[in-house]
């Protein structure tokens, strides 16, 4: 009979015997895992590529802070390009009493010059193409806009100055991004209602962009001819350079993801290794058999690996269809985040599971089954000849280069994988001998407290290495479900506990000098204590110590970034509250207007210290000054805050706008609205919203994390399963034993119970003391928080895993509990 | 398929009996009726005026954990559990409180005190059949079922195993049924029962 049929038989009887049934599952529990993380990213990743070409909506994209040199245009017109101008900068949008921060997007006739808006008339309607832009005194806004402010299409929009009526709801501009979070719903309105809003005044913070678009050739012409010309503060960008920003963090997201998914891999690969050894084992007496009846090594061979080919190719189209099917809950919780429509997912994310599939069983289940080839066929004779042993060299040899494979595959980065692999082996090192511990601690406590508490713990005892591995296993999935849940919200209470109860609710932003005497007696007028303001100076930074910025070489991202885009500079004859000298002294008494205080950190990636000089341009004007001390920020005060103070002096001069921080109660926000009423122009800021908003993103994507790592869980079931499965013989005997000396059901059961939740304990266990180390360590290190982890998390942690591990065992090894004691007689 | 037929028979109190019979004559089978381990398709089983075949499963479970003990010829000891406390077992099981003090008392007389805290697989075929001694014991059952006990023990081992097993018996005046193929065991006992494919062939006293 040729192997491929014989394997197809036995496989099926072993289906319907249940003997595969585990190890079925452990291997579906692993490809659905990994391919719903690819069948997602697929689809952000064709959405992303869809959109690449629409994502400036033009062919080049020329950004400033200022407005767009009329030169640029009429040339570009000259060459017969299309053109367009954005204008974008936040503001507090209202109706009646209620405000919002809205993102505002003024634009002109012609916009998007490629791609198109889709609108809808109303919510909840469908959307359709447009190809015009909101005529005067009209706004198009996104549905999250209307949500938060009550709104209905027709109502009436205080945007700044003026009064605008919402006529459609935005649905899709082109470019808008995929995969980032927009804090602020975003507000179409038309450029040519921008002067009577009075929102924008010079000194504003605002983002010009002037769009083209034409044929290929005359784009890449007046690009090298734009290039030439290009002063401080423009941006070029064309459709390369966004594509890049974009794929760059769906990148990042997928890596992360597919590493979390890889846990649950893991943890189902080491129930395959369980499952396949005692498939093995089933099979010596049937293969001794074969043997016997004239089977060649070569046939017993083939049948395994025709057997586990099979399996792979099963296990890995049905564990695709699980994973495309658990893709629409990733999508669905991270729907907000992503926006937009996703495309379907292709068919790519399919062959990824069949080769996870293979790699698992190659790795964990080939060794047993090839050994089964050297099966002595005397043992038909003679039934206590020992099975052949995979040598754990091998075993564990196959493994570990199946999941440095993964991991290689994955992180497509060496050092990376170095680190990655470093920090599992280390991990897994820690959890065991945690795990370790706490079986052998359990076995101390099972002195006199009854039969069943006794046989149950004495059963976690002997199966020591089933036991750690189960106490492992879900003590990894149930800290990582901790840390996202428990600990998450323990580090951002901690945090928002630890500011002051008046710490700042508001920025206010954009206040011309002339305006300043009104809002401090508007203030007044309305009993609240005027603030702080600070003067705000844009500039840009183009000489370090005498050598343009072009040419300093500097790698540090953060500082890099300072460099190349504009900089707030201010200046205060005092050092403000929230700041620390660190060295030097906070301007010498004798002298005037040129001296600089940079904050520590920056100071430490420009490589700059005391002594060094600053060259910056202000309004096209050069200022200078020479660095006289450093200082320590505290950022999270929510004061205004800058890298770079100067003396007062010559910086007087400038251009420049007030900024200040300010705490007004709740139900005093009428102030605020009164404030923008009467100088449109000034931004206010909504802390408060801004960090609910936060939280809300941080909720929904923690939550699809904790979607990944309930994978992670059910494989840790898997293994429970695969335990007991492997177990089930032994289990079977024992309980008829107890039964045979007069145990009631009740009783072994208890026995069972008492194993399983003892089991479930010291993975609870396990699990918040992880995480309370993990939040410990992050609180320290990241949040700079004192740490006290919540009770709740060393009750939760133990119950969880007690209740969790206790039902799932209990569940499955309920029917050993029946066997009759008879069988003690036939053993 | 009928393994036991027509088979009727009473013990009294004290008495050692050993059942004997070819491989499948139905020598376990009715070893499992007597103890209760299985029920009767037809009959009835009565063990100190209680019918068993009345109860349940649970039932019989009670009636054994106070009334009767166990020996196996494979032993039978529960490998997660130590010497000691294998042999607290059935006294736990029939609630009694000073378990652990009896069960030391019941290694001490089959020698092993020396060995309580072992696991069955630290110990020799002959010791692990003399912890099943003690526990057979220890509760100081009225009626002690034993199938085979020596057939997994080497002919000397199994000797002192079986001289010991009829002291205890004698000093508990324990009622003995034991299934064996091995004729000078059958000889100690007080009467002999013979099966052949499942009908009783011979019963008399020795």
């Amino acid at each position: 009979m040729p192997a491929l049929l014989y394997a197809l038989r036995t496989l099926s009887r072993d289906w319907k015997s249940g003997e595969i049934g585990v190890l079925v599952v452990a291997l579906l529990v692993a490809v659905g895992s990994l391919t719903a993380i690819a069948f997602f990213t697929d689809r952000v990743g064709q959405a992303v590529a869809r959109q690449a070409t629409e994502v400036l909506a033009a062919d080049l994209r020329l950004r400033s802070a200022e407005p767009t040199n009329p030169a640029y245009l009429a040339e570009a017109e000259a060459r017969g390009l299309a053109t367009a101008r954005v204008l974008a900068f936040p503001s507090v949008v209202s109706h009646g009493d209620d405000s919002q921060l809205g993102a505002i997007r003024a634009v002109t006739a012609g916009y998007p010059l490629r791609g198109t808006l889709r609108v809808a008339n109303d919510l909840f309607t469908p959307a359709y193409a447009v190809e015009e832009v909101p005529p005067r005194g009209e706004v198009w806004a996104e549905s999250g806009l209307l949500a938060r402010l009550g709104l209905e299409v027709g109502a009436p929009l205080q945007v700044g100055a003026l009064e605008l009526t919402i006529t459609r709801v935005l649905e899709y501009r082109p470019d808008q991004t995929v995969g980032f979070v927009a804090l602020a719903p975003t507000i179409l309105m038309n450029l040519d209602d921008i002067p009577d809003s009075g929102l924008v005044v010079p000194g504003s913070r605002v983002t010009w962009s002037a769009l083209f678009a034409g044929a290929d050739a005359e784009i890449t012409r007046f690009a090298a001819w734009l290039s030439e010309r290009l002063e401080e503060g423009e941006r070029l960008q064309d459709i390369g350079d966004a594509g890049e920003q974009v794929t760059g963090a769906i990148d990042r997201a997928q890596r992360f993801l597919t590493l979390a998914s890889l846990v649950s891999v893991l943890l189902a690969a080491v129930a395959v290794a369980m499952a396949a050894r005692r498939y093995a084992a089933r099979h010596v007496d049937s293969v001794a058999l074969m043997k016997c009846l004239g089977a060649p090594q070569r046939f017993v061979l083939q049948v395994g690996l025709w057997q586990l080919a099979l399996l792979a190719i099963l296990a890995g189209l049905a564990g695709s269809a699980i994973g495309w099917l658990a893709q629409f809950g990733i999508a669905w919780l991270l729907a907000e985040l992503v926006g937009g429509q996703l495309p379907p997912p292709g068919p790519l994310p399919a062959l990824m599971g069949l080769v996870t599939s293979l790699a698992v069983l190659t790795g964990f289940a080939l060794p047993p089954i090839l050994q089964l080839r050297s099966v002595a066929p005397v043992r038909v004779l003679r039934r206590d000849l020992p099975p052949p042993r995979v040598t754990a060299a091998v075993a564990a040899g196959a493994a570990i280069a199946v999941v440095v494979l993964m991991l290689a595959w994955v992180l497509r980065d060496f050092r990376l994988l170095a680190v990655v692999v470093g920090g599992i082996a280390g991990l897994l090192a820690v959890l065991l001998a945690a795990g370790w511990g706490l079986v052998r601690l359990s076995g101390s406590v099972r002195g006199g407290a009854g039969v069943a508490w006794r046989y149950g713990l004495a059963n976690i005892n002997r199966r020591g290495g089933e036991s750690i591995t189960q106490v492992v296993a879900f003590g990894l999935g149930l800290m990582v479900l901790l840390l996202l849940t428990v600990v998450r919200n323990d580090l951002l209470d901690g945090w928002r506990a630890s500011l002051p109860e008046d710490a700042p609710n508001n920025f206010i932003i954009n206040i011309q000098p002339e305006e300043l005497p009104d809002v401090e007696a508007l203030f007044a007028e309305q009993g609240v204590t005027p603030p702080v303001f600070s003067p705000l100076v844009r500039a840009r930074i183009t000489h370090l110590n005498g050598v343009p910025v072009r040419e300093a070489d500097v790698t540090d991202p953060d500082a890099r970034g300072l460099l190349t885009r504009e900089a707030n500079l201010s200046f205060s004859p005092v050092l403000p509250a929230s700041n620390t000298l660190v060295s030097g002294r906070f301007w010498a008494p004798d002298s005037r207007g040129e001296e600089i205080s940079i904050e520590e950190g920056i100071a430490e990636s420009l490589g700059l210290s005391l002594g060094d000089t600053l060259g910056f341009t202000v309004a096209g004007e050069p200022l200078a000054g020479r660095i006289t001390s450093t200082r320590a920020v505290a950022w999270d005060s929510f004061d205004p805050n800058f890298f770079v103070l100067f003396q007062p002096g010559e910086i007087d001069e400038f251009p420049k706008t007030y900024i200040t921080s300010i705490y007004v109660p709740r139900d005093e926000r009428g102030v605020l609205l009164e404030l923008v009423r009467r100088h449109p122009s000034v931004s206010v800021i909504d802390l408060e919203s801004i960090i609910a908003q936060v939280r809300q993103v941080m909720d929904r994507a923690s939550l699809a994390v904790q979607y990944v790592f309930g994978f992670t869980l059910l494989a840790g079931v898997v293994v429970l399963l695969a335990a007991v499965q492997a177990t089930r013989d032994e289990r079977r005997y024992e309980s008829a034993l107890l039964r045979t000396f007069g145990a009631r059901r009740s009783v072994v059961l208890r026995g069972v119970i008492t194993e399983f939740v003892a089991l479930g304990l010291l993975a609870g266990v396990l699990a918040a003391a992880g995480a309370v180390v993990v939040g410990d360590v992050l609180a320290r290190q990241v949040f700079r928080l004192a740490y006290a982890p919540d009770p709740l998390l060393l009750v939760a942690g133990p119950l969880l895993g007690a209740l969790l591990v206790g039902l799932a065992g209990t569940l499955a090894t309920r029917s050993v509990v029946r066997t009759p004691p008879v069988r003690t007689l036939r053993a | 398929m009928t393994i036991l037929d027509d088979v009727s028979l009473a013990i009294p109190a004290g008495q050692t009996v050993a059942i004997l019979g070819a491989s499948g004559a139905g020598k376990s089978t009715l070893l499992a009726l007597l103890a209760g381990l299985d029920e009767p398709s037809s009959g009835q089983v009565w063990l100190n005026d209680i019918e068993m075949t009345a109860l349940d499963e649970d039932g019989r479970a009670a009636l054994r954990a106070e009334h009767v003990g166990f020996m196996f010829q494979s032993f039978h000891l529960l490998p997660a559990l130590t010497a000691l406390e294998n042999v607290m077992l059935p006294l736990e099981l029939a609630g009694r409180r000073d378990a652990r003090a009896a069960a030391r008392a019941a290694l001490a007389d089959v020698g092993l005190e020396a060995r309580v805290s072992h696991y069955p697989r630290q110990l020799s075929g002959g010791e692990k059949q003399r912890v099943a001694i003690a526990r057979a014991f220890v509760t100081g059952p009225a009626l002690l079922f034993a199938d085979e006990p020596t057939g997994n023990l080497d002919a000397r081992t199994g000797e002192r195993v079986m001289k010991l097993l009829f002291d205890m018996n004698r000093q508990h005046a324990t009622t003995l049924v034991l299934v064996t193929h091995d004729e000078a065991l059958a000889q100690r006992c007080d009467r002999r029962i013979e099966l052949d494919a499942g009908r009783l062939s011979d019963d008399r006293m020795n």
